[in-house]
């Protein structure tokens, strides 16, 4: 845990009180069973929005609170160790980029509902089923957006959508010219498919807007996956004291205890990571490129062991739709793929380092 | 300390402590050691030292800033922890290193100040402070590695004294060593319960050091044989039994000295690895490494050095911050030694056979050290507690996964 101020330690144990409490991972599983079009609780988003989360990155002038990617972090960090399936964090890439980007005019009219959770947001950038913002073509003529854009997440219900194009980022709202077909993914979550044709669209700023914008979604996507990876960790370890075979606590195995130990070593390397990267960008470093690509890297290839060995460690039953492993493995390899997987980090760390 | 910080004496009474330690240092320093690494805290054994190191040695010693947390009453500097860092930004700002160190001063001589009786305090500790005793560590035994509770080398009562047989081994600078401290057995019937501490005179009697020639070439460690050698029995610290709780207590300071900042920040050092590959390999049309599985392997290490940087960083913040001491501390030792073996295993593939050589024509002087390097960064995961001995600690102690009932 980063040396957090008042401020912060009050907001995380807010939220994981109220993620405990109102959003345990059986809050999910009913979700899944309810399949709710929009892919979220409303009631749920709206306790959120009632704790300000969703203006964390949003100035106090727009309605926002302005805590920073840190404590928004910490947030999405909570939520995702229970698995909350909530709107936060594509809200919040996509406030983004309004407050870097955005006209005085967009600022005022959008972010003050973004951040009372009026509206839902999102990101619309890759155009395929594996992230790679080189290869963009939607483009924009005489101020109308047109082009396709694959598994957008939230993409059910975004009223407001920051739209890549060759050239840049922008901005649609409104339902002109926007048609949605949802995706139905392995981890019961909403994403979509979203086509643009000829819809109305602002200019936010150029392709580096687009890459700062990017790194902003990959590094808040980086601490639900931080969030993720420890609850998985810690179940499993609680599993391994009480289930007993050859008349022993598993836990007292010694080739349990050393992959346990191994994966705790990961654990806080990850956690170093992802919170380097929203530390970053927080300060606004000139290299927060490369920590975000890092806490990419690392934050994927630990979920991804974490959660397969949550499986293996508990054997059949995490084999079973009734226990939790599978949402949590499920939604592991959506966040590994989300914003480039650890080979894609990888390499944009070698180039970025001129390697 | 690159730029001299404006001194305001009668505002800051830290100024006032520095410009005090400016000017001893000016006063004593001798230039001709300017920017030298300090020989006499290293374990490669004594060099002749000229007439300058022995004056900074004994100026050093005499003022007692060679330990400056140590108390006045000990021959130690008596200084705060903020005036010991003033007094480390004027040494590093006047290029001079600290000639007084080795194992009496990173782990033996704090032990000594807790659990000492007064009198050992009075003949030891002033001795260390002055960097005119050099003590060895007698732990291991050849059956009693990761199992250190297991020494058998044993301390027979014999009225005043006692009467030592036993062997020791891995004995770090055994070869050059005045006197060793010593886990011995004055009790077979209970294990940790029957170890005591014993401070024995490696040039007594009956005392036979034999240096151990490493993979790497070197001879840093030796084994120790003890046959029948007399040991007084004002040499027993605190009580006979009580050996293995000042023991570990002393093996708490080691981990210290192993994976806290100094040590630490040499992982860091060096140039960066794909700078050497490509010096070594050159580069593709892309201006790539072009080896792509290498390059990737590059990537990784590099990103495991950073993240293992950030979690240094991220530990100490914590535990300034009042969170207690941090749980990342634990994981330390591991990961220091897994890149300090990655960088050096990379490093030597990077180099093919010039990354092989042992000595003489065809080798430049980085690249021997490179093989030397190479083979003894493979003691980093076994010494100060294996990896599977960290292991244990971290499923035990922070996992809370319980032994085979």
């Amino acid at each position: 845990m980063a040396a957090l101020n008042d401020e912060q330690t009050m907001l995380r144990d807010m939220v994981r009180e109220w993620a405990d409490n109102e959003s345990p991972v059986t809050a999910f599983r009913k979700l899944r069973a309810a399949a709710p079009v929009e892919g979220y609780d409303p009631a749920a988003w709206r306790a959120l929005s009632e704790m300000g989360l969703p203006g964390i990155v949003i100035p106090e002038a727009f309605g926002g609170t302005a805590f920073g990617y840190l404590s928004l972090g910490l947030v999405l960090e909570q939520l995702g160790r229970n698995l909350a399936a909530t709107p936060l964090a594509s809200t919040a890439a996509a406030a983004s980029a309004i407050v870097l980007g955005g006209s005085d005019a967009a600022k005022a009219e959008w972010l003050p509902k973004i951040a009372s959770g009026a509206v839902i947001a999102t990101l619309a950038i890759d155009e395929g089923p594996v992230h790679d913002p080189a290869k963009i073509s939607a483009s924009v003529s005489g101020g109308k957006l047109s082009g396709t854009k694959a598994f957008v997440a939230e993409g059910d219900s975004a009223s407001v959508f920051v739209v890549a194009a060759s050239d840049g980022l922008y901005l649609v709202t409104g339902d002109t010219g926007v048609t949605r077909a949802p995706r139905h993914m392995t981890d019961s979550r909403s994403h979509a498919q979203v086509t643009f044709d000829g819809a109305p669209a602002e200019r936010l700023g150029d392709t580096k807007l687009t890459a700062q914008v990017i790194d902003r979604a990959t590094a808040i996507t980086c601490a639900e996956m931080l969030g993720m990876a420890e609850q998985a960790f810690h179940t499993t370890n609680d599993y391994l004291k009480t289930r007993v075979q050859f008349g022993q606590q598993l836990s007292t195995f010694q080739a349990l205890q050393h992959r346990m130990a191994k994966m705790f070593t990961e654990l806080e390397l990850m956690r170093s990571a992802v919170e380097g990267a929203l530390e970053a960008i927080d300060a606004g470093r000139s290299d927060l490129d490369q920590a975000v690509s890092l806490a990419k890297a690392v934050a994927s290839d630990t979920l991804h062991l974490v959660s397969r060995e949550m499986i293996q460690l508990h054997g059949g039953i995490g084999m079973t739709d009734e226990h939790d492993a599978g949402f949590y493995i499920k939604r592991a390899r959506v966040l590994e793929t989300m914003w480039g997987n650890a080979a894609f980090h990888r390499e944009r760390f070698a180039q970025l380092n001129g390697y | 300390m690159a730029t001299a910080p404006e001194l305001d004496v009668a505002a800051n009474p830290l100024d006032s402590f520095r410009a005090e330690a400016r000017a001893w240092i000016a006063a004593n320093f001798p230039p001709s050691l300017k920017n030298k690494d300090s020989s006499l805290s290293s374990l490669e054994g004594p060099t002749d030292l000229s007439a300058d190191e022995i004056a900074w040695k004994t100026a050093m010693g005499d003022k007692g800033w060679g330990v400056p947390g140590w108390p006045v009453a000990y021959g130690g500097g008596g200084l705060d922890k903020a005036q010991i860092r003033v007094l480390q930004e004027e040494l590093a700002r006047a290029g001079a290193s600290n000639p007084i160190g080795g194992m009496g001063i990173m782990m033996f001589g704090p032990t000594l100040l807790e659990y000492g009786s007064e009198a050992q305090k009075q003949e030891h500790i002033l001795a260390i402070a002055k960097g005119d005793v050099r003590w060895c560590q007698g732990y291991s035994e050849p059956n009693a590695g990761s199992d250190l509770a297991n020494v058998q080398t044993f301390a027979e009562d014999a009225g005043d004294h006692y009467i030592v047989n036993g062997q020791k081994t891995w004995t770090s600078g055994g070869q050059w060593a005045d006197k060793c401290f010593a886990l011995v057995r004055t009790d077979k019937s209970q294990k940790h319960g029957g170890i005591s501490f014993l401070l024995i005179d490696m040039t007594a009697p009956g005392v036979e050091v034999k240096p151990i020639r490493m993979i790497s070439g070197q001879s840093p460690f030796c084994e120790t044989f003890f046959t029948n050698v007399k040991v007084p029995k004002e040499n027993l610290v605190g009580r006979e039994g009580q050996g293995w709780e000042i023991g570990t207590r002393l093996l708490q300071h080691e981990r210290n000295s192993l994976s806290g900042g100094g040590g630490a920040s040499r992982l860091f050092a060096g140039k960066p690895m794909g700078t050497l590959a490509k010096e070594y390999r050159g580069a593709d049309d892309k201006g790539r490494v072009p080896d792509s599985d290498l390059r990737m392997r590059i990537v990784r290490h590099e990103m495991d050095s950073r993240a293992f940087a950030l979690t240094l960083r991220r530990a100490a913040l914590e535990a300034k911050s009042n969170q207690g001491p941090s749980a990342a501390t634990s994981i330390m030792k591991n990961v220091g030694a897994r890149i300090t073996q990655d960088r050096a295993e990379l490093s030597i593939e990077i180099m093919g056979m010039a990354g092989l050589g042992w000595e003489g024509e065809g080798f430049s002087e980085d690249e021997l050290t490179q093989t030397r390097t190479w083979l003894w960064g493979k003691a980093v995961s076994i010494y100060g507690g294996s990896t599977e001995i960290q292991n244990n600690i971290v499923s035990k102690r922070i996992l809370g996964m319980l032994d085979h009932q």
